[in-house]
């Protein structure tokens, strides 16, 4: 597979393909979560069309040589969602898409939260919240001092804004004026005990960001073109990082899961799966029809 | 391996200490010193070393490293949670980043980021712990981390050095950057007697015997092995025959050397500046009752926080200093009958 590095101005608003990418992730994350009897499903659905967006659309890389020097860099911080990076990962060719559904089984290198080094395509290990970002710093750091080409793309979860670390990162971040760092937050509003307004809020949050001296872009995070468009803004800015609020909706694409936080680590049973795969089909026979 | 049942004369000129280790000529150093000294060497040496503080550059000694490689050398402020997750950033595009706080703060403060970032990852990160123990003196309790052994040599990946004076804490670094692989450095910046040379043999895992005997065998790290060294001398005037050896791997550590003077003296003496719990002390006690049951004798600090004195008060009240070790040694001979 050709390493895809579009450059923004000819970023191929291709929506078509991007948006059966992210139908055919959902449906493997809930496969995935069927068989794996537990696991994150809320975060995973609604970053689907964020992870399409970066794999298919934006991302410099190439599958077939995960360890390529000049490949832009994923941390994902909120290690929990990893089903959507598994599932983009295998979609995008790192993996043989059956290995999906060894999900958090034993001997798997699908772990419940990633093990860097484990499967091609993991850049780092994460799980407790906070630490993935502190990695893309350094990643993006190195890339700056060495006037490397690459960037770095870190993915957050609005909870995980909780972390006191993330704020020692985002200062950092600013201090070096890392300009090919861009952090993308699913700011979907729900962590495990409730919304994130109820547990700890986190507004006004961009202009959080924007005192701390970040490049700030408020998007919906479930508009492929939105998101697109967001990565060609950040990658135009300079001497300032890039941070991505993405406003998603929690457990997209599954009607029954939209908006509820008891799916944030539960996963669906046989019969909850089933009906989130048959409403995901129906969905991608119409975008198959366009 | 030199000994044996008989000791081995040739023990103490082989290990090449100075002459006189207690003379008042021999320099009093930090051991903070040899780790600055062998990062600016390894800076130099190797494009791909980097350096990274908390807001401690000058203390930990990391400044030479700064000033000469400020390409190389990363000031994250006052957040040593950020410190070792910028390294294994940093040590994940293929360099090697070395992380240097007080010891109370990295790893006591970001053991989480250590455990995942760092070891989980297998990161070629290595972190150098200053100010460690009663040693640090009168900052008081809240900066004598006493823990950090036992946290650092639970962590799979992980290996822990503890080396005795500014010599070793060189060698130490530069053993331990052959390693592409987690590794933690503990120093001092008590000015204490530099008593090795460049000539003192150092391998991660192997302990170096300074003084052979055969009625108790004393193992120590960190600034205790000089204590150590002074009790024997002590214990000898009382006839009592004392070996001293160095532990300054407490990971991965020398299983071969306990074992060879449980065996040869029956009871042992451990020795540090952490609580005796979870440090040397544990990790001894575990291989003796894994494979060489015989008594041993824990000296150092005894489930207790510290407080605020200078180094030798605190070692004396303590019991962690030359006289606190002959006691244990005498009571380790009681138990031996």
């Amino acid at each position: 597979m050709k390493p895809i590095d579009p450059g923004l101005a000819e970023i191929k608003t291709d929506m078509k393909r991007l948006a059966i990418a992210a139908n055919s992730i959902r449906q493997d994350i809930i496969r995935m979560l069927v068989e794996s009897k537990s696991g994150h499903p809320a975060g995973s659905l609604g970053m689907a069309d964020v992870f399409a967006a970066l794999y298919f659309g934006a991302l410099r890389h190439d599958p077939t040589n995960p360890s390529w020097d000049a490949r832009d860099r994923v941390v994902l911080s909120n290690g929990h969602i990893c089903p959507v990076l598994y599932a983009t990962l295998a979609e995008a060719g790192y993996f043989p898409k059956a290995q999906l559904i060894s999900l958090r089984k034993l001997g798997s290198p699908l772990q419940g939260h990633p093990h860097k080094g484990a499967l091609p395509g993991i850049e780092n290990s994460s799980g407790p919240l906070g630490q993935g970002i502190s990695q893309a710093v350094g990643m993006a750091l190195v890339g700056k001092r060495e006037k490397k080409d690459w960037r770095v793309y870190a993915l957050l979860g609005d909870g995980e804004l909780d972390e006191g670390q993330v704020w020692e990162a985002f200062l950092l971040a600013s201090k070096y004026k890392l300009d090919n760092l861009v952090a993308i937050i699913d700011r979907n509003n729900i962590q495990i005990d409730g919304t994130s307004d109820e547990v700890l809020p986190l507004e006004p949050l961009a202009d959080k960001f924007s005192s701390f001296g970040w490049n700030v872009i408020v998007i919906d995070g479930n508009n492929l073109n939105a998101i697109l468009h967001a990565f060609g803004m950040a990658q135009s800015c300079t001497d300032k990082p890039s941070v991505i609020i993405a406003n998603t909706i929690s457990g997209k694409g599954v009607s029954f899961m939209e908006k509820k936080f008891g799916w944030h680590g539960k996963s669906p049973n046989k019969d909850e799966g089933d009906l989130a795969l048959k409403e995901l089909a129906e969905e991608m026979k119409k975008l198959e029809a366009i | 391996m030199a000994d044996n049942e008989t000791g081995n004369p040739e023990q103490k000129t082989a290990m090449n200490l100075v002459p006189d280790i207690f003379a008042a000529t021999v320099p009093k150093k930090a051991s903070r010193d040899g780790f600055g000294k062998a990062l600016l060497e390894l800076g130099e040496k190797d494009q791909n070393v980097w350096a990274l503080t908390a807001d401690v550059s000058e203390s930990t000694r990391t400044h030479w490293f700064a000033e000469k490689y400020p390409d190389r050398f990363v000031q994250v402020g006052v957040a040593e949670q950020n410190l070792a997750g910028i390294a294994a950033g940093i040590a994940a595009c293929g360099k090697q980043a070395y992380i240097s706080a007080f010891a109370a703060f990295s790893p006591g403060r970001n053991f989480d980021q250590i455990r995942v970032s760092v070891c989980y990852s297998n990161s070629d990160v290595k972190i150098h712990a200053s100010h460690a123990g009663l040693s640090v003196g009168p900052d008081g309790a809240s900066h004598q981390i006493l823990e950090d052994i036992a946290m650092m040599r639970a962590l799979p990946n992980m290996t822990v050095l503890v080396p005795c004076d500014l010599e070793q804490a060189k060698k130490a670094t530069l053993a331990a950057a052959k390693l592409k692989t987690p590794a933690y450095i503990r120093t001092s910046r008590e000015n204490t007697p530099v008593f090795t040379t460049p000539q003192t043999p150092f391998e991660i895992g192997k302990a170096n015997v300074y003084r052979d005997g055969k009625d108790v065998a004393i193992f120590a790290c960190g600034l205790q092995v000089f204590e150590a060294l002074k009790a024997a001398e002590e214990l000898k005037k009382k006839g009592i025959d004392a070996a001293v050896i160095d532990m300054h791997s407490i990971k991965p550590i020398d299983e071969a050397t306990i074992a060879q003077y449980a065996k040869k003296c029956g009871v042992l003496v451990s020795a540090e500046d952490h609580q005796v719990n979870g440090g040397l002390g544990g990790a001894i006690a575990e291989v003796l009752c894994e494979s060489h049951p015989v008594p041993l004798v824990r000296v150092g600090v005894k489930d207790s926080f510290g407080e605020s004195g200078n180094c030798a008060e605190l070692y004396k009240k303590y019991s962690i200093d030359s006289a606190g070790i002959i006691k244990s040694v005498e009571e380790a001979l009681r138990l031996k009958k």
